[in-house]
């Protein structure tokens, strides 16, 4: 069992992406994500998946990343193109064999949902690849900081993701570790079927999960010895700093996605 | 301040919510500031208690505690601004997913300027040996090199006292030297507390304490502890290869195999002579 990176991760190379403020990142990706649910014609699908491409290109993040992050959702893709096109039946019949009849609407809106998600997975990847995980949470803390006037717990959140994304590849190692020594012992966590397969996972969750919550008691007495007590009176030790290009970038996106939108 | 103790404490007694046993039962003890004092004692003697209590992680049941002339009972986050505690799992000690990031949490904490963090933790991160190590993900270092982030982490912060719980206790050899090597470097002035059970890591040390069963069991000299066959049995304590040969041959305290060829020829030459 191996636990890739790659999913979303950060890709630490210099391009003009990853010099961008990760507030100006996230807001853009949400701005391109909302547009893309008005996007409706090919040629805007062409428009939007055409400045993704370009986007990507810039990002001097190897493709094969974002080919492995499409790969696990590919298969949600073929099953929801499958269900359109088989269940869907509006508009003119353009093929009837038997029981099975494919209509043009159903078709149409197969390929629309397609190319939606397509997009959007790779758009939410050049976002975590482009920026550093802490940057990310910084960004994020900043931008839900309004909220919390309404008890929102902007700081609380941001520090979450940073601990979860510090120990990720630290919970995998010992994933990797116990099924190591489990399948030593004769467990086999890849043959059978679906149920048996997840049934050999439980012996694995079990230790897993002890240890966690070890972690967690630990990390929370070196966290409160080192002086940690929440927001107040911290300082961050990055700065974020919204310059010209990051609202220029801001701007281009909203009118990418407004343009494939009015397509 | 013209406080002669850096370290306090008077009767003090602890025992953890439920359990039957005092963790720390009447301890009293008084530290100068600069001293490097060790301490040892069998599992569950109460070393690990003693650390928390000192910091404010805990909160004794009754005497009382002072570092550096303040209660870490009511006021912990100005002892832990002068305390910097390293634990034994370095793993679970680093907060951030970078190292700089990580050496910088306690300035963050503090409220630290922005200029001056970054300067004092390109300061730590080299003074522990890690300069270019800035942007490496903690689960890619080895653990001595986990536990020297951990220490850059606590210098930036310039405490006056280092508690260190077993600093060692998940490295090898290697990172085993590495760290206390960076300990010793870098203590200077510092009240240094360091629990193990290793004995060889308190040759140098200026005094021993022995917790057993939360008692304290001797406040010594590493010295006297080491040629004390009756204390070390007591507690449980094993004296490290050299040393014990020495012991076991009847010489005089002996840290390095050379200093015990040196003491077994002398014993042999003067043994000659005498005849
Ligand atoms: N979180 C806890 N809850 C309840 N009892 C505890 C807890 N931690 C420690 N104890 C008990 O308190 C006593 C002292 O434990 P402490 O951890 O201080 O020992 P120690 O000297 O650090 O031992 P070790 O050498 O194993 O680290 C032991 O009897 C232990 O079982
Ligand atoms: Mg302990």
């Amino acid at each position: 069992m191996t636990f890739a990176r790659g999913v979303g991760q950060f890709y630490p190379v210099e391009s003009p992406l990853h010099a961008l403020d990760p507030r100006a990142k996230v807001v853009a990706t949400a701005l391109f994500v909302v547009g893309l649910f008005f996007v409706d014609s090919a040629a805007g699908f062409l428009a939007a998946g055409a400045v993704t491409a370009a986007l990507v290109a810039a990002s001097r993040v190897p493709l094969g990343a974002f080919l492995g992050l499409l790969r696990p959702v590919l298969f949600i893709v073929a099953l929801t193109f499958v269900f359109q096109v088989l269940f869907l039946r509006e508009g003119p019949t353009l093929l009837a064999w038997g029981f099975i009849e494919v209509h043009e609407e159903g078709l149409r809106l197969g390929l629309v949902l397609a190319a939606r998600i397509l997009i959007l997975v790779t758009a939410a990847g050049l976002l975590t690849a482009t920026t550093a995980p802490v940057a990310l949470a910084d960004g994020m803390e900043d931008l839900l900081s309004p909220l919390k006037r309404l008890r929102f717990p902007a700081h609380e959140v941001a520090m979450m993701m940073t601990i979860a994304l510090r120990f990720i590849p630290t919970l995998g190692e010992e994933a990797e570790k116990i099924s190591r020594a489990q399948a030593a012992r004769g467990a086999d966590f890849e043959g059978g079927g679906l149920l048996k397969r997840a049934r050999a996972l439980v012996p694995l969750l079990i230790p897993l999960t002890v240890g966690a919550f070890r972690r967690a008691d630990e990390l929370a007495e070196a966290m409160e010895s080192r002086g940690y007590r929440g927001g107040v009176g911290r300082v961050r030790y990055r700065e974020l700093r919204f310059r010209a290009r990051d609202a220029a970038a801001l701007l281009l996106t909203a009118l990418a996605v407004g343009v494939a939108a009015l397509l | 301040m013209a406080d002669p103790t850096s370290i306090s404490c008077e009767h003090l007694t602890f025992s953890y919510p439920g359990a039957a046993e005092l963790a720390l039962s009447d301890v009293s003890l008084k530290i100068p500031p600069g001293q490097y004092v060790g301490v040892v004692g069998p599992n569950g003697g109460g070393k690990s208690t003693l650390v928390r209590l000192l910091n404010g992680l805990l909160t004794a049941d009754s005497g009382r505690v002072q570092v550096a002339g303040l209660d870490p009972a009511t006021e912990p986050f100005e002892v832990r601004r002068l305390v910097g505690v390293l634990f034994q799992n370095p793993d679970n000690g680093l907060v951030a997913p970078f190292v700089e990031d990580d050496v910088a949490f306690g300035l963050e904490n503090l409220g630290v300027e922005r200029a001056e963090m970054r300067e004092r933790v390109r300061e730590a991160i080299a003074s522990v040996g890690l300069a270019g190590y800035e942007r490496r993900e903690p689960h890619t270092l080895s653990g001595g090199e986990k536990q020297r982030v951990a220490l850059a982490g606590l210098l930036a912060v310039r405490p006056e006292v280092l508690l260190l719980d077993e600093p060692t206790a998940m490295l090898d050899a290697a990172g085993r030297e590495e760290v206390l090597s960076r300990v010793r470097d870098l203590a200077g002035s510092r009240t240094v507390l360091h629990v193990t059970h290793h004995l060889q890591e308190l040759f140098d040390a200026d005094r021993v304490l022995v917790l057993n069963g939360g008692r304290l069991a001797a406040d010594t000299t590493p010295l006297e502890l080491f040629s004390d066959a009756e204390l070390l049995r007591e507690n449980r304590l094993v004296l490290p290869t050299v040393p014990k040969l020495a012991a076991d041959l009847g010489l005089p305290f002996c840290r390095t195999p050379e200093e015990l060829a040196a003491a077994v020829a002398r014993r042999s030459r003067d043994g000659v002579q005498a005849r």
